[in-house]
């Protein structure tokens, strides 16, 4: 069951996160947190045209927080912003709905898949969707977002 | 002897026979809750079964008897902190709203601008927020005690900060963190003698040791039901009746009046002017069931616990890469680490899949995090019930932790 959450590929994220950089002139950007864990991020993206061209993270967290804003900025670079929105959807609903198990079989996305073990672990889900909800509050406009 | 005695006592806690994950619970949350004997289980449904009613106010026998059962419980919580009299143990909720009451009542009362609140720099959020918000309501000032590199108290600084402007001292007796044991005789006397009052929030140590309140010279200390065996959405404060007796009551309500007209009401006597509203009857009696499970095993508990601490500091110290925050001498079974750079959240996470409950987090001491270099920490916190195998299942989940990790 543990090999099932701690997956090699969140492992690998965590310990090397990708796209956590600083954007010096983002569209968009927002500070998430969790104050259970006292986790914080910030969320950088460059939306043009409806495209986010580009997605970036700073901040600390667990394993299953950092490698779940690395995965997500893989996953949404050159998505349209309803793309990217619907993405979040739907990794919101594969974490938390039972009828919505079946993930992200498609090519591009299915690395997403790794967090569905998060599921038997609810007090976890919050680590899993921080950097998802901050982007999804940069989008919107909102500059800060904590998961309470 | 006196572990053969606890082997037995621990066949009265039938949650742990739990399994979780299919592995044999290790339950070493203790500083969060305290599991429940069958004895407080059962007093509490048997209360409801055979006894409950409304109670000081009936004229009839189930009110008789809920009152009687109340009021028991009561002289037992006295008889337990050694209080002079019950009138001056007042039910709760819990140490929280016991601090707030105090916070409330007696700092809005007393306190004046240029007074000082001295905390320590361990204190739980409960012993923080609620002396803030009556700073900022009476224009008192708050000073922090520092803490050792061990955790312990710097006592010596907090001789230097004590003087005639600290009207309130307000400590922790066991740190819910470092597991520190504050020398309570010790800051009485030193805050007394410039006129101080004393809060001790005793939530983390009334399971785990013996306090008397007139030895130890403390002004209010405050309890938690649930940390001691007791069921939750219960607890009490302790206060010196003189101090209770000049304080405005805090909640208002039924129960705690003597006459009321539309002009001008007067208050109850103690503990009633604290009491409004209908108690929690059932969970003050399943207090009660928990000290006297709990008063006659105490010694023996503490003993079990002391030894079970510097076994648990030993098996940890052999894991790599593992630091203990909080390693002050005589210190409770309260044991909060780090390791490496993998989040607590995580080492909580593996733990559990391994039938291990840990808490991970700051443990609402978030001075005390910003104080140790650290977001969080996860913490082992032992009970009576605890055994040498459950450290050495928490030992091998600890190096599952390494594995998974690849430390």
């Amino acid at each position: 069951m543990m090999s099932e959450l701690y997956q090699d590929l969140i492992l690998d994220h965590n310990r090397a996160p990708r796209n956590r950089r600083v954007i010096e002139h983002p569209s968009h950007e927002a500070d998430g947190h969790n104050p259970l864990c006292g986790d914080q991020i910030h969320v950088y993206a460059v939306v043009r045209d409806g495209i986010v061209e580009d997605v970036s993270f700073v901040g600390q967290g667990c394993a299953i927080s950092t490698a779940s804003a690395s995965l997500m900025t893989e996953a949404l670079r050159g998505r349209t912003v309803e793309e990217a929105e619907a993405i979040f959807q739907r990794f919101h609903a594969m974490l938390t709905d039972d009828a919505a198990i079946e993930g992200f079989p498609e090519d591009g996305l299915d690395k997403l898949q790794a967090f569905a073990g998060v599921r038997e672990y609810p007090m976890r889900v919050k680590c899993a969707t921080l950097a998802w909800h901050t982007l999804h509050a940069a989008l919107a406009g909102d500059g800060r977002v904590s998961t309470e | 002897m006196a572990l053969a005695a606890l082997e037995s006592t621990r066949e009265q806690f039938p949650i742990l026979k739990e399994t979780i994950r299919g592995k044999r619970l290790v339950y070493l949350d203790n500083a969060a809750s305290t599991q429940k004997p069958d004895v407080v289980i059962d007093t509490i449904s048997d209360y409801y079964r055979h006894s409950h009613a409304n109670v000081h106010r009936g004229v009839h026998a189930l009110s008789q008897r809920a009152t009687d059962q109340f009021e028991h419980a009561r002289r037992l919580l006295q008889g337990f902190i050694n209080a002079r009299e019950d009138a001056e143990v007042v039910f709760t909720k819990g140490s929280t709203e016991a601090i707030n009451l105090v916070a409330a009542s007696w700092g809005r009362t007393f306190l004046q601008p240029g007074d000082r609140i001295m905390l320590t720099e361990m204190e739980h959020h409960a012993n923080i927020v609620p002396w803030q918000v009556v700073a900022q309501q009476t224009g008192a000032e708050i000073i922090v005690v520092p803490i050792l590199d061990d955790g312990s108290l710097d006592m010596e600084a907090m001789a230097k900060l004590l003087d005639e402007r600290v009207k309130m001292v307000g400590v922790t007796h066991v740190s819910n963190v470092l597991g520190t044991v504050n020398p309570i005789l010790e800051i009485t006397q030193m805050a007394h003698a410039v006129g101080a009052k004393v809060l001790v929030d005793g939530a983390q140590a009334l399971g785990h040791l013996r306090m008397d309140v007139q030895a130890a010279g403390v002004d209010f200390y405050t309890m938690a039901s649930h940390k001691m065996y007791g069921p939750t959405g219960i607890g009490a404060l302790y206060g010196r009746r003189e101090l209770l007796d000049a304080m405005p009551p805090y909640q208002l309500g039924g129960g705690m009046i003597r006459s009321v007209t539309f002009e001008k009401t007067t208050y109850a006597a103690l503990p009633d002017k604290f009491e409004p509203g209908t108690p929690n009857i059932a969970d003050a009696i399943g207090l009660g069931a928990a000290i006297e499970f709990l008063s006659p095993r105490l010694e023996d508990a503490h003993h079990l616990e002391s030894e079970l601490t510097l076994y648990t500091h030993e098996r940890l110290s052999e894991i790599p890469g593992l630091k203990i925050h909080g390693t002050a001498p005589g210190k409770a079974g309260t044991i909060s680490f780090t390791m490496a750079d993998v989040h607590p959240h995580d080492i909580g996470t593996i733990l559990d899949s391994e039938g291990v409950a840990v808490r991970a987090g700051h443990h609402c001491c978030q001075p005390l995090m910003a104080r140790l270099g650290v977001a969080a920490t996860a913490r082992a916190s032992l009970a009576l019930y605890n055994t040498r195998e459950d450290i050495d299942v928490l030992a091998s989940a600890l190096r599952r932790v390494r594995e998974v990790f690849g430390l």
